[in-house]
């Protein structure tokens, strides 16, 4: 399968993230996370010692329950990065509405980003559409009007796909729309969180068990707070790529 | 009845440029496409790792609907031409029928699986994703868009598809026996329209056909296209250097840009200019760069494995043979086996080994399956007073 081929070789070529994260289970899945592509503004951001991160997202960026914002990945996400970047003060915001497809969430943007000013946008999209069925050219072009946006407004983009979901994998055809986002993407040299390839990973290596049917929210929060983790380290290492990749054109 | 027609003549030649010897290298790679697609419709399977669409732009699917046309249209523009257009557009659409049938049965097993899975699931995590099953509230509009084939769930397109391909096929053939470039020329021109004008059919609860039947027409009017002559009519160009020398190109091309999808990281050797040529390729409009993908294998097994190649025989390749020559029932089977795949890890496990397991006994199923109906199709064959079977008819994939 594609994620253990993944991490086969990015092990034998030794391209693994370079951080590491602090625990165990979150770190089974850091051979699948890679800064491939710079973030620029999210290095100046920590240079000015002030970093604001927007999470626009559709329900799997959220969990229910009266602890849910605070165990959710976008609240896991400040708090990692507060931890690592202690002279910042770092704020994350989350932008959540259900069922919101890519295109509806574009139409949200100008109102984010009309308020606040943010050195990044984690863009989680692509469940709804898949859901819908909206046609993938809609949805590619919706990413292409997003990522157009948000770069005129001096955003960094980074892109998170859909959770893996093994009970609904063989009612959502999530995979076309996971495709059209890889090469969007590409395209736009846009950094992809591959947020299905981590989480089927965990549940091949036995790390979480997806398919447990439960109401208890401990995995839940558990694969939430590593999904913050792996965020964490991708940013900040994307950040760090700015100098080195400045260096290598010039 | 079928059973007291009198006996068709036995098919001489009288057609030169269609071929009367069955040609063993499409049943072979359709039996193929059969197992890599059942392969790629389990989800999550490390298996479908070995599957073709790894590795270049186009997949098991165009494969499939090319070997599909081309036996179309060897088995109805012979009896085009033996008994006229109404008699092979009633086998056409008699067989259209077939496949709406299976059509409806894999809906049905389909609607018995995720309502059971749906039930007695609950998992803070995927709250969103469980909205999914709301449809199951309104099984009465499910069932009835179902059954105008706008309600497709994940992995039941192809099907709905081929009989859309079918319907359309008794006037293609016919120009296809009178002119075949002018045919061929029409489906090409259907097919740019289709993108300049972005036709597709209506899918429920919204959106369109993930297989727009307006554009994939194109890869089974080819094979239609070859299958009537075509093919010889190009074949001192498969055949030659050149030929050969541009599909290796491209394979390697297609090979290099899917592997920077992998490893994003080297995406920037992709000139921009390229990428934003080339992306999205797009499945559900059968890209140009797909289509073309699926020439340059073609060009290479047309080369390299000659038509009356000995292994052929070989019983290394018998059983995808098998498979191919009951491509109706394989493919359904191969459907419902994803089904049960799936249906096992989500109940049992979802470990590698599961993941090997499954496939394994998929593919030994079909190969059984397909087995068991050549013996039927045989015992029927010899038992007393009954028609021989008609010839080549399971060319199509079983049943004229």
């Amino acid at each position: 399968m594609r994620a253990v081929f993944i991490a086969f070789v990015s092990i034998m070529l030794g391209i693994g993230a370079a951080a590491a994260a602090d625990d165990g289970a979150c770190a089974v899945a850091q051979n699948l996370v890679h800064a491939d592509f710079a973030l620029p503004q999210v290095e100046t951001a920590i240079h000015e010692q002030h970093l604001e991160i927007a999470v626009v997202g559709s329900g799997s960026s959220s969990l229910a329950g009266p602890n849910g914002q605070s165990k959710a990945y976008p609240a896991r996400l400040e708090a990692i990065l507060s931890q690592q970047l202690p002279n910042v003060a770092v704020k994350v915001v989350a932008y959540i509405k259900p069922r919101q497809s890519a295109a509806e969430m574009v139409k949200e943007f100008d109102h984010i980003l009309a308020d606040t000013k943010p050195a990044l946008v984690v863009w989680q999209t692509g469940t709804a559409d898949a859901m819908r069925g909206v046609d993938p050219d809609e949805f590619g072009a919706a990413l292409d009007e997003g990522v157009e946006v948000l770069r005129a407004k001096k955003a960094d983009i980074l892109f998170m796909n859909m959770q893996y979901s093994p009970r609904t994998e063989s009612v959502i055809a999530a995979a076309n729309y996971a495709d059209v986002m890889r090469f969007v993407a590409l395209q736009y040299e846009v950094l992809l969180f591959d947020r299905f390839a981590i989480m089927r990973h965990w549940s091949e290596m036995g790390t979480f068990d997806l398919f447990a049917a439960t109401k208890n929210p401990a995995t839940a929060e558990h694969v939430h707070d590593c999904l913050g983790r792996l965020l964490g380290d991708v940013i900040l290492e994307a950040a760090k790529m700015v100098e080195t990749a400045g260096k290598e054109v010039h | 009845m079928l059973r007291t027609l009198p006996q068709r003549p036995e098919t001489k030649a009288s057609v030169a440029n269609i071929p009367v010897a069955r040609d063993l290298r499409l049943d072979l790679f359709r039996g193929l496409a059969l197992w890599l697609i059942f392969l790629d419709h389990i989800p999550s399977n490390i298996v479908s790792w070995v599957t073709l669409r790894n590795y270049g732009f186009s997949d098991a699917t165009e494969i499939f609907v090319f070997i599909s046309g081309y036996t179309a249209a060897f088995v109805y523009g012979r009896a085009m031409q033996e008994r006229g257009i109404v008699v092979a557009s009633a086998r056409v659409l008699k067989r259209a029928w077939q496949v709406y049938v299976a059509h409806i049965f894999l809906f049905a097993v389909y609607m018995a699986e995720i309502s059971y899975i749906s039930t007695s699931f609950e998992n803070p995590l995927y709250g969103e994703e469980m909205g999914i099953f709301d449809f199951l509230r309104q099984p009465d509009v499910a069932l009835v868009e179902a059954l105008l084939l706008k309600f497709k769930p994940a992995n039941m397109d192809i099907l709905p598809l081929y009989i859309i391909l079918l319907a359309g096929f008794p006037p293609y053939i016919w120009l296809l026996l009178r002119g075949p470039t002018v045919a061929l020329a029409a489906s090409v021109t259907v097919y740019i329209l289709s993108w300049q004008f972005d036709w597709n059919l209506p899918a429920y609860p919204s959106g369109q056909w993930s297989f727009n039947p307006f554009a994939w027409q194109l890869m089974f009017g080819f094979g239609a296209w070859c299958g009537l002559g075509g093919a010889e009519r190009i074949g001192s160009f498969i055949r030659s250097r050149l030929a050969v020398a541009l599909s290796v190109t491209y394979l390697l091309f297609s090979f290099a840009i899917v592997m920077t999808w992998y490893f994003p990281r080297y995406s920037h050797y992709v000139p921009q200019w390229l990428a934003d040529w080339m992306y999205p390729i797009d499945k559900t409009d059968l890209d140009v760069l797909r289509f073309a993908h699926f020439l340059a294998l073609a060009t290479l097994t047309v080369r390299f494995i000659p038509r009356d190649w000995p292994s052929l025989k070989d019983k290394l390749f018998r059983p995808a043979i098998l498979c191919g020559q009951h491509s109706l029932e394989i493919f359904c089977l191969g459907v419902f086996l994803a089904f049960a795949a799936h249906f096992v890890m989500v109940e049992v496990s979802d470990g590698v080994m599961m993941q090997v397991a499954v496939s394994l006994f998929g593919i030994a199923a079909m190969i059984a399956t397909a087995a068991l109906i050549t013996w039927y199709k045989k015992i029927e064959g010899r038992s007393p007073g009954s028609r021989p079977p008609p010839p080549d008819a399971d060319l199509a994939g079983g049943e004229a």
